[in-house]
């Protein structure tokens, strides 16, 4: 029993080069963020570049229950809500009383927030996983939810609590009034959260919460409990949620009831999913996507939920795997050099599916603005050109380019199937494919 | 010395459906236990008994003279027993390397610790390596263990049966549906891994049962009918009509 197999230290599961590796991208990530403004320094970018940011770390948490642990969660808003309102609470505190906090450290208040109402209420909420979790999930979401309008002193009814970041103690001489200040903390502190997030991934917890995830049965006949399991898994999202929404706290200078709401629940999910919940930078890609898209969609359509139910309804029926599961899925063929035979055919695909989905749009905004609005809100502005929703020649175009875009399309999709299949042949045969 | 298992006139019900009635079972510690039967003789709710996965309806299962009837699976499995399924039951989605490494740290002591690189515990590493060796996966280490043949699947299987250590291991089935050379290769594989445990064994493989086992008792409608040596199994007349007299038409 003491000889170590011969083999056993041959095994060296993290490569130098490759932890070398691992590094880089956190530094490149770092250094990204502190010239991302500098590239982009309009307002509008930075209370974009700020949002997302707040987004990632949002997603991220959501992740560790869904992702990791197999807990599909309909209320994970709650810790971010809970966690605005603690930061909000502790920023009017701190102005009022003097006391020595500067705002840096105030997301803390939040995932402390967060933490505390998950460590008290996930015991019962994780006993078991699966329909119940998610049911209860959304039973404790509408009722925090409907709550928060009842307690007006801690939630401050409709309008929300206000607060003034500007009014806490400075550091570096930062006043964090200025967006751009905001942007270097929420930066500053999705760093933290995300480092911190995947270092979770990579401790013995984090791996048997991906057991329990696969078959929580098993888990029971190699010691662990997992109830336990599921309950950590369930703080710790709390926690990172809680920073999350007291960083949205800070930004807005306020927190509101929409904060812990089930539209906010449902986004998370939503960009968690998106973003692909199979590795860990997949929801970081699903929280760019959705919040860019979120921003970019409401000031140009009415009709934007609608397309966020299209796109979602298309990833779950065409890309479980979510955005990082189609770029992963690339890999294999990457490393066996293969790759050049499904690029021609993505390409060819390319023009026929944005007229198909170009058609889909100009469809579905000739039917919101043609029942929606009466009179002279009847142009559409689409890629720089305008339609108008009443004349028949709109409607038309829409129907052949859908219906045509759709023809074509279709036949270009096959290719890209045919290609796929030698593709992945080829790298079955070269063993980097199962 | 105490019974490293001791099954005292348990009872087990599914609704109104007697299952296992007045079983009584000792395996004494270091003993190569088989258990055989027909199919639904009540073999594999027997082991979901003993390992907790099932609460008797009455009676009581003693594990080194403690009783265990009514704790948890995990509860059972630290005080160091430890089994293995009937279908395969692994962790599919992980890598077979994870699979063996999530069942050797809670042994390993390191429990739900969110504080420590899990690459970077030695002992871990070097016992996951030890146990793969051990169940030949070493080469496959980086598969999902869901895309394993069938043969590796129940390989693994025993794998992380064996990885915390436990004292008492219990297999069931270990060998079903593996070719004849796959099932040689599986015992030989048993008999190494479990020197100086205690071993409880179901199996349909006469071969493997005679050839493997100190003791073997005959379990027929939840009820055991006979429990001893090969040699006493072999010449057992009720033994012959209910059970070795079947397999032989
Ligand atoms: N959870 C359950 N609920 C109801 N009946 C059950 C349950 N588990 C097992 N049984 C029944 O108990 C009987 C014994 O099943 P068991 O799986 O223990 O048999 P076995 O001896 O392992 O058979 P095999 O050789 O086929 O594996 C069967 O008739 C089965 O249908
Ligand atoms: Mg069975």
């Amino acid at each position: 029993m003491s000889v170590a197999a011969p083999s056993a230290s041959d095994i060296r599961p993290v490569a130098r080069s490759q932890s070398l590796k691992f590094y880089g991208i956190w530094v490149i990530v770092a250094i990204g963020l502190v010239v991302l403004p500098v590239i982009f320094s309009s307002g509008g970018s930075l209370t974009s570049f700020s949002l997302i940011g707040i987004a990632i770390i949002f997603a991220l948490s959501y992740n560790i229950l869904l992702g990791q642990t197999g807990l599909l969660s309909f209320g994970h808003a709650v810790y971010y809500g809970l966690g605005g309102f603690a930061v909000v609470h502790m920023m009017n505190a701190v102005a009022a009383h003097g006391w020595p906090l500067p705002l840096p450290f105030i997301p803390l208040v939040g995932g402390l927030g967060g933490f505390c109402f998950a460590a008290v209420i996930g015991w019962v909420m994780t006993k078991r996983a699966g329909t119940v979790f998610a049911m209860i999930s959304l039973g404790i979401g509408e009722l925090v939810a409907s709550s928060s309008l009842i307690l007006r002193s801690v939630f401050g009814g409709e309008s929300g609590i206000t607060t003034d970041r500007t009014a806490l103690p400075h550091m570096f001489g930062w006043s964090f009034g200025p967006q751009i200040q905001v942007y270097y903390l929420i930066a500053f502190w999705v760093m933290i959260a995300a480092i911190a997030m995947y270092a979770l991934t990579r401790t013995p917890f984090g791996r048997i919460c991906n057991a329990v995830r696969d078959n929580p049965e098993r888990v029971e006949f190699i010691g662990y409990d997992p109830h336990v399991v599921r309950y950590l898994s369930y703080c710790f999202a709390g926690l990172f949620a809680g920073i999350a929404g007291g960083l949205t706290a800070i930004n807005f200078e306020i927190a509101n009831s929409a904060y812990l709401g089930a539209v906010q629940s449902g986004l998370v999910l939503f960009a968690t999913f998106i973003g692909g919940t199979a590795y860990f930078f997949g929801p970081i890609l699903g929280a760019i996507l959705v919040t860019y898209l979120q921003l970019g969609l409401t000031s140009l359509t009415t009709v934007w939920q609608l397309y966020f139910g299209i796109i979602f309804i298309g990833i779950v029926m065409f890309a479980p795997g979510g955005i990082a599961g189609i770029l992963m899925m690339h890999r294999p063929l990457l490393r066996a050099g293969t790759l050049g035979t499904v690029i021609p055919s993505y390409l060819l695909a390319l023009l026929p599916t944005l007229v198909l989905v170009g058609g889909v749009i100009l469809g579905i905004e000739t039917i919101a603005h043609y029942t929606a609005s009466q009179g002279e809100g009847n142009v559409i502005n689409l890629f720089g050109i305008p339609f108008n929703a009443t004349t028949p020649s709109t409607w038309i175009i829409a129907i052949v380019t859908t219906i045509g875009g759709f023809l074509v399309a279709r036949m270009t999709w096959r290719r890209i199937v045919e290609a796929w299949d030698r593709a992945a042949r080829g790298a079955r045969d070269q063993g980097y494919l199962a | 010395m105490t019974a490293a298992i001791e099954i005292l006139n348990v009872e087990k019900r599914f609704g109104n459906v007697g299952i296992i009635h007045g079983l009584n079972l000792s395996v004494a510690q270091g003993e190569r236990h088989a258990v055989i039967g027909p199919n639904g003789a009540g073999k594999s709710t027997t082991f979901n008994l003993i390992s907790g996965h099932i609460a008797p309806t009455s009676g009581e299962i003693r594990l080194n003279g403690d009783v265990i009837s009514g704790l948890r699976p995990f509860e059972i499995n630290r005080r160091g027993l430890s089994r293995s399924f009937q279908v395969t039951n692994v962790f599919a989605r992980m890598t077979v390397w994870e699979n063996v490494r999530c069942a050797v740290l809670w042994a390993t002591g390191h429990r739900y610790a969110f504080w420590k690189n899990v690459d970077d515990l030695p002992e871990v590493r070097q016992r996951t390596a030890e146990i793969l060796d051990d169940i030949n996966l070493l080469h496959r280490r980086e598969v999902p263990a869901g895309l394993l043949t069938y043969a590796e699947q129940r390989e693994l299987e025993i794998g992380i049966t064996i990885a915390g250590g436990a004292d008492v291991i219990m297999l069931d089935e270990p060998t079903a549906g593996m070719s004849h050379a796959e099932t040689e290769r599986a015992v030989a594989l048993i008999r190494r891994l479990t020197e100086g445990r205690t071993l409880v064994i179901v199996e349909h493989d006469m071969s493997v049962v005679f050839g493997l086992a100190d003791r073997i008792s005959v379990l027929v409608y939840g009820h055991i009918i006979a429990s001893g040596t090969p040699d006493e199994i072999r010449g057992n007349p009720k033994v012959r009509e209910a059970y070795l007299g079947e397999e032989a038409h």
